[in-house]
């Protein structure tokens, strides 16, 4: 316990840790500001004023096709103006009242049960960057400045002082991310109270939210242990951002090269979408390269679906080959 | 007495794409209880490897080790506590003061907050404590690995060159704290080019060169084992130093002559026979002092490091070094 005492007290006292936390939250907020400002309540008035101002629209697009549909009857059969349009005139798009939605003329509102998804992958997405950097520095910065070997003086048991490091930090990191999330989703129920619309949600869409922010916090876990190993095999907070750039090109690089060899769907091994499609739950990628064509001749496109569970797996590999490296790495290299 | 610090066989081979080194190669060394033992070996000789092998931070190739009578690196958990160290160069989180990095070395090692402010005190930092380690100068840093290390009162305190960076009032005050914890009972194993310091407060010695021991015992047997029996001789001024050279040659024995009126003399029975053979031919001395050997002198005739005008010696070059150590495939 004494370790898990030191770590805690050592996590809780690096300026960048407090500098990193206090930025998220301070984007979190602008965030929140900025939707809370850029939304309104609609009013009964103003959705009256805007299903007239749909009707309107519609009329107008109606006498519009109307007006179409009379060139199209006038223009002789094989004259220049008959070829703007089709041979039956009947197939002139005609428009519906139901493509006229209201809403379209309210002013801007927050519809939680539409938008709040996107506002939680925002905040996965703004938590894992800098889980990856708290977990990466936690650990580089102890290496770099000989701290690791100092404190291997005192705990000769490198797989337990790794280990106490990692669950300090992730401990701490589903702490801070619970805590945040809650925040976050009180905060944006309230603006959807003040500043938009609470309507159609079900029991089911806040348990969906509730799963989607539980993948959240795995997402974020896993970054920033995955953060935390890569400077720990490096045993410098660069080896992690390098490998992030590293990364990148090896991505570039994977994407390009299936492209080249005509592999269907590279975009499936792009790590980025793993984690948009862990939150999202599942991704219908398409290939349009139109090897299968339709009986009317017509491109057909190949569908892959890619689901959180693939995603899942996927990342949990890429997870215990990196933190199984940097604890193996630990337990067998010298400390000079 | 009982030692508290065993080492025998001792390999560790370093493996680079240049090829493989023996940093260590059949290393034995004994430390007694109660002692300060002085550690010595030129630079690349292995001894930082050997501390770092000892405190679980390098893995030996073979041999065997023990502190406090535990076998390490296996039992090294359990003796840890017990064992305060310093390797190299202090190393410290810069951002951290001096108060915040002991304290939290001492939640890890399990050990009372409340000894912090002593041990500060100890080395000096007590009004230093509260500023940022990045802060300190190389001795200050010093001083606070060494604090670090008796945070935890220990049995034995291992120290790789303690007075590196400390300016000579900080040298004696080290002396000083070596020497009162060695009177508390504390074993003290003292890493240290500072041949005089080691000379003077140690009270046994190990020497290493090119990864193997090359002598161990007390200061007094080492030196005694290496003390040549030479004498330096002061002539009566407008004496024949020329003509008294020749006298104790032809009595055998070998004969240097030094600056004006001065002779070194080595291989006589004793210096009653040098004043007997001049006071002969009527030739008087005015001095005769036994030259003693100092540990510089053990240390570089041992270690074959003695400098040679207009020859840049390079680290691995030595007294057992030629074939054996160095890179090689």
């Amino acid at each position: 316990m004494s370790l898990v005492r030191a770590e805690t007290r050592r996590l809780f006292r690096r300026r960048l840790t407090s500098v990193l936390l206090i930025g998220v939250v301070l984007v979190l907020a602008a965030i929140a500001a900025g939707t809370f400002v850029s939304n309104e309540k609609a009013i009964p008035a103003q959705v009256a004023a805007a299903k007239q101002q749909a009707a309107r629209q519609y009329q107008e697009a109606a006498a519009a096709a109307e007006v179409e549909k009379l060139r199209c009857l006038a223009a002789a059969p094989g004259s220049a103006e008959a070829a703007n349009f089709p041979a039956n005139c009947a197939d002139l798009y005609t428009p519906r009242p139901s493509e006229f939605e209201y809403v379209w003329y309210l002013p801007e509102t927050f519809e939680l049960r539409d938008e709040f998804p996107e506002m939680i992958s925002l905040f996965a997405l703004l938590m894992a960057a800098a889980a990856y950097l708290i977990g990466a520095t936690f650990v580089g910065a102890e290496w770099h400045s000989g701290a690791m070997m100092n404190l291997l003086l005192w705990r000769p048991q490198r797989l337990v002082v790794l280990g106490t490091k990692l669950g300090v930090f992730l401990g701490w990191l589903a702490g801070v991310t619970v805590l945040l999330g809650a925040a976050w989703a009180g905060a944006f129920r309230l603006i959807a109270e003040f500043r938009g619309d609470t309507g159609r949600m079900t029991s089911g869409v806040w348990q969906s939210f509730g799963l989607m922010g539980l993948r959240s916090l795995g997402l974020v876990l896993a970054v920033g242990a995955i953060g935390f190993a890569l400077a720990s095999l490096g045993r410098h907070t660069g080896m992690a951002l390098g490998a992030l750039i590293g990364l990148t090109a090896v991505q570039i690089g994977v994407y390009v090269l299936a492209g080249f060899s005509g592999l269907k769907f590279p975009e499936a091994y792009l790590v980025p979408l793993w984690g948009y499609v862990w939150l999202y739950k599942r991704e219908v990628l398409e290939d349009w390269s139109c090897d299968g064509m339709t009986a009317g001749g017509d491109c057909a496109a190949e569908t892959f679906t890619m689901t959180w569970q693939m995603a899942g797996v996927g990342s949990a590999v890429v997870l215990a080959v990196v933190v199984g490296a940097a604890m193996w790495a630990m337990r067998v290299r010298d400390v000079n | 007495m009982t030692p508290v610090l065993e080492i025998s066989g001792l390999r560790k081979t370093y493996r680079s794409r240049k090829g493989a080194r023996n940093a260590l190669d059949g290393f034995d060394m004994v430390v007694e209880a109660g002692q300060v033992h002085g550690f010595l070996g030129p630079n690349g000789s292995g001894k930082t490897t050997t501390l770092r092998t000892l405190l679980g931070l390098i893995r030996p190739d073979g041999g065997r080790m023990a502190l406090l009578g535990r076998e390490v690196p296996w039992h090294l958990p359990e003796v840890a506590g017990r064992v305060g160290a310093i390797v190299e160069s202090p190393q410290f989180f810069g951002r951290f003061t001096a108060e915040t990095t002991l304290s939290l070395l001492a939640d890890a090692g399990g050990v009372d907050r409340a000894r912090v402010p002593a041990v500060l005190d100890l080395v000096g930092l007590r009004d230093r404590a509260k500023e940022k380690v990045k802060t300190y100068s190389l001795g200050m840093k010093q001083r606070l690995a060494v604090a670090s290390a008796l945070l935890k009162e220990p049995t034995l305190l291992i120290l790789d060159e303690p007075a590196n960076g400390l300016d000579p009032g900080g040298i004696r005050e080290m002396r000083t704290l070596m020497r009162d914890l060695s009177a508390s009972g504390m074993t003290v194993l003292l890493s240290s080019h500072i041949l005089a310091e080691i000379q003077l407060i140690c009270d046994s010695v190990t020497i290493i060169s090119a990864g193997r021991r090359i002598t161990a015992g007390s200061v007094a047997e080492v030196l005694a084992q290496h003390t040549s029996g030479a004498v330096r001789v002061r002539l009566e001024p407008d004496t024949d130093q020329e003509e008294a050279a020749r006298i104790l040659r032809e009595a055998g024995a070998q004969v240097t002559v030094e600056t004006a009126g001065q002779l070194t003399v080595r291989d006589v029975t004793g210096p009653a026979q040098i004043t007997r053979l001049l006071a002969q031919r009527e030739i008087y001395l005015c001095e005769l002092t036994p030259i003693a050997a100092d540990l510089e002198d053990v240390f570089l005739e041992l270690t074959g490091t003695t400098p040679v005008e207009g020859h840049h010696r390079q680290v691995d070059e030595n007294a057992l070094a030629v074939g054996q150590n160095g890179w090689g495939r």
